[in-house]
């Protein structure tokens, strides 16, 4: 590269074109398994429905909630890894994205704990493990209703910082 | 040993356990030592008689727990949706099989011991699994676990959504509608009443007292103890007179251990199964995915890791190579 040529950025076409459809339909899956812990989807037919009979068998929707788990742990540490490695210096984080990081770490620190009672000889109290519960399914809705109010406000997760980025450089 | 009888078991662990019980914390137990605090039984089927005194005891003791529904019972919808009603006099009544009023029962099973043909008899109720799918699947925290190996459902929590017994590898747990916390919610549309099941006098446990159907056997079939001392005796007994073992490995391992003098095979082919009624039958570990999983979430943000450095260095990479072969970067 030239001493004098223009600062490059990396762009996060990848995350753009993989990681994000990834992540949605992750999610979507996520929000489908978590809602299937509760005894509704046998109950309200969509168990009947062809091709969903799997929804309503509490063994394979936990499966898939934790398969899901897995994959999202890899993602999370992915863009957090290319967030601050690649991106920081030519794109901030949006308000949007501070809320959706505020509710997801929510999820995960609830979701983790969740995970950790279902050990073997691991006992929570009563109480916290019904506060536990209730959180990660009223975070997982407030983070649902947030997809909905941020698409409608097309709030996405980058900001470019644009004077930077473009700026000629004085010296 | 001596922690087994049902005395010298008074004397001792019980009121230890009993005060374990009764001053849970909201910490895991996971830097215990396996089975640590865990009370087991050991049900020796060759001593059982059938007289029901346990099943009275049950009944009597654990009378107060019972549901008392309110009717008429809320319009369910969808209409798919039945109600579970135990709570006529003479359902009430019923004795062979777990209902909402009778959380133990005596099953029966015609066998063949030392060529001669028997009739053998045998308390059945809650195994409370060391690794329950019921608490660890219940949605509200509903069905628990304690440090002491009971595995119960909070009567004021469920919303009976029969879960727990969907998932129980036995089908223990049983629903009675119109009583508990969905009346309060939405009770046409969720919920349908409370799961029952034996708790094993968890009260009577914290108080320092046995459970009522180990005190009130004639025959002492049942005793309690600590789960490494039950398991134990239990082989110990097994390899002296040739007994067969059923509850120690099954679903990952139970803190209730049945002593029988026929392969649980044998016992299981003859018992009368149904709604209520368990069967004998080997069981797998129901929660072993999430345990496997539960790894393989520890290692996954690893995984993530290198995969971003990995995209981040190859981005720096090109970033240093020439505009034209730079796509991307």
């Amino acid at each position: 590269m030239k001493p004098n040529a223009p600062k490059r950025y990396p762009k996060p076409y990848i995350e753009q074109k993989v990681i994000k459809p990834v992540y949605l339909v992750l999610l979507f899956m996520m929000g489908l398994t978590g809602f299937g812990q509760m005894p509704i989807f046998k109950r309200y037919y969509i168990a009947d429905i062809p091709g969903l009979e799997w929804t309503g068998k509490f063994y394979v929707t936990h499966y898939l909630h934790y398969l899901g788990a897995i994959v999202l742990f890899v993602l999370f540490a992915y863009v957090i890894v290319t967030y601050f490695g690649l991106f920081r210096r030519s794109h901030a984080l949006s308000k949007a994205a501070y809320v959706r990081i505020f509710l997801l770490a929510a999820i995960v620190v609830t979701g983790i704990f969740r995970t950790l009672k279902n050990l073997p000889n691991v006992v929570f109290s009563p109480n916290f493990t019904m506060f536990n519960d209730i959180s990660h399914l009223a975070f997982m809705m407030l983070l649902m209703v947030s997809g909905i109010v941020f698409s409608i406000t097309k709030s996405g997760w980058l900001v470019p910082r644009a004077f930077r980025q473009t700026a000629p450089r004085n010296d | 040993m001596t922690l087994l009888t049902r005395r010298s078991f008074l004397k001792t662990g019980l009121a230890t356990a009993g005060a374990a019980c009764a001053s849970q914390v909201p910490l895991p137990a996971a830097a215990q030592t396996k089975n640590d605090g865990e009370l087991a039984t050991l049900i020796d089927i060759r001593k059982c008689v059938g007289c029901e005194a346990c099943v009275e005891a049950c009944r009597e003791v654990n009378a107060a727990k019972y549901p008392e529904p309110e009717k008429p019972f809320p319009k369910m919808y969808p209409s798919r949706v039945k109600v579970a009603d135990w709570s006529g006099e003479d359902k009430r009544e019923v004795r062979d099989r777990l209902t909402p009023y009778n959380w133990l029962f005596i099953q029966w099973a015609t066998v063949v011991v030392d060529g001669e043909e028997q009739e053998i008899s045998f308390p059945r109720r809650c195994m409370h699994c060391q690794n329950p799918p019921c608490a660890d699947l219940c949605p509200w925290g509903a069905a628990r676990k304690l440090k002491n190996g009971i595995t119960l459902i909070h009567a004021d929590i469920c919303l009976g959504g029969r879960k727990c017994q969907v998932v129980c590898p036995w089908d223990i747990p049983q629903r009675q509608t119109g009583v508990g916390l969905y009346l309060d919610l939405l009770p046409s549309f969720a919920g349908n009443g409370v799961m029952y099941k034996c708790d094993r006098c968890y009260n009577r446990i914290a108080q320092g007292e046995l459970p009522a159907c180990i005190e009130q056997c004639p025959e002492e079939v049942q005793t309690i103890g600590p789960r490494s001392e039950i398991i134990a005796e239990a082989h110990r007994i097994a390899n002296e007179e040739g007994a067969y073992i059923y509850g120690e490995k099954e679903n990952g391992g139970t803190n209730t251990i049945y002593l029988s003098p026929v392969p649980f095979e044998t016992l299981n082919r003859s018992v009368d199964k149904g709604p209520g009624k368990p069967h004998f039958a080997p069981v797998e570990d129901q929660m072993a995915h999430a345990d496997n999983m539960a790894k393989a979430m520890l290692i996954a943000p690893f995984a993530g890791l290198a995969a971003g450095v990995s995209r981040v260095i190859r981005a720096a990479r090109r970033a240093d190579e020439p505009p034209e072969d730079n796509h991307e970067a």
